[in-house]
């Protein structure tokens, strides 16, 4: 019962709490508080496993950027309360949905236990400073400048589609 | 240090509470927010696997899914402000316009 393993158990209990949270609420503002409370328990994850730069980027612009601009969303679908429940087309979907994704948990799960994914602890130790900024930002700017680049395109055509799409008719 | 497959069930379990989330809610803002739950179910796959074969190219990977998570979530919040702006309310079963 090593301590990773306590860490472990206890933030997953939390993350996939969260989750079902986030799926299951009637409230839309809860559903994001919920979603927050995931990225959290992730970005927990991403510093056990030595990912801190990524922990870091994780609080900021999921949890601190991407939530915020859902909350603002639902305040301007004025979604506060609770949402009444839609009649769903097709009522059986919701238990086709549940079915399938019980097969697809179980496989899952097989596919892990198989081992065919567990391999001896590596024998080369863990670089003392794996996840930090400057290795990534070496291994950025060295080995991946034209993704990066190229995301940096994406995002001005978030920005300019984000703007044409929302704005308000020209009369 | 805890094998990866430990993250890998949990990165698989949290995937597909983020799929069941996406095909029985019918409100569009829990189904977006479905599909980023997914998004990070595979960010914390890349970023185990990267630990174990101890190279960055998983952290690489998850930051431009970052980048492109975020840009999705601005262009397709925009996308369902302007759905309400026009038919006062977003309920996705009807809108069914490019059905063939």
């Amino acid at each position: 019962m090593t301590a990773e393993l306590v860490i472990f158990i206890i933030l997953s209990v939390v993350a996939v709490a969260a989750a079902i949270a986030v799926v299951s609420a009637k409230n839309p503002v809860y559903a994001v508080v919920f979603l927050v409370t995931n990225f959290f328990a992730l970005a927990m994850f991403y510093l056990v496993l030595s990912a801190q730069f990524i922990a870091f980027l994780q609080i900021l612009v999921y949890a601190g950027a991407i939530m915020v601009l859902f909350l603002f969303v639902v305040m301007v679908l004025n979604m506060t309360g609770a949402i009444e429940a839609v009649q769903d087309k097709l009522p059986a979907q919701k238990w086709v949905a549940l079915a399938l994704a019980v097969v697809g948990l179980v496989e899952a799960g097989a596919i892990v236990a198989t081992g065919v994914f567990a391999r001896p602890a590596s024998a080369k130790p863990l670089p003392a400073d794996f996840g930090y900024v400057a290795p990534v930002g070496h291994e950025l700017f060295f080995y991946y400048l034209l993704p990066f680049e190229a995301t940096s395109v994406l995002l001005l055509i978030a920005i300019v589609g984000s703007i044409v799409i929302a704005r308000r008719s020209v009369e | 240090m805890l094998p990866s497959s430990y993250y890998l069930a949990l990165s698989a379990v949290l995937f597909t509470i983020g799929a069941l989330g996406v095909l029985i809610r019918r409100n569009p803002l829990i189904m977006f927010m479905s599909i980023e739950l997914m998004l990070n179910a595979a960010n914390l796959a890349f970023i185990a696997f990267a630990r174990d074969l101890r190279t960055l190219d998983g952290h690489i990977f998850v930051f431009i899914v970052m980048t492109v998570a975020a840009a999705e979530v601005a262009v397709g919040l925009g996308i369902i402000i302007s759905i309400f702006r026009q038919k006062g309310d977003v309920n996705v079963d009807d809108l069914n316009i490019m059905k063939g």
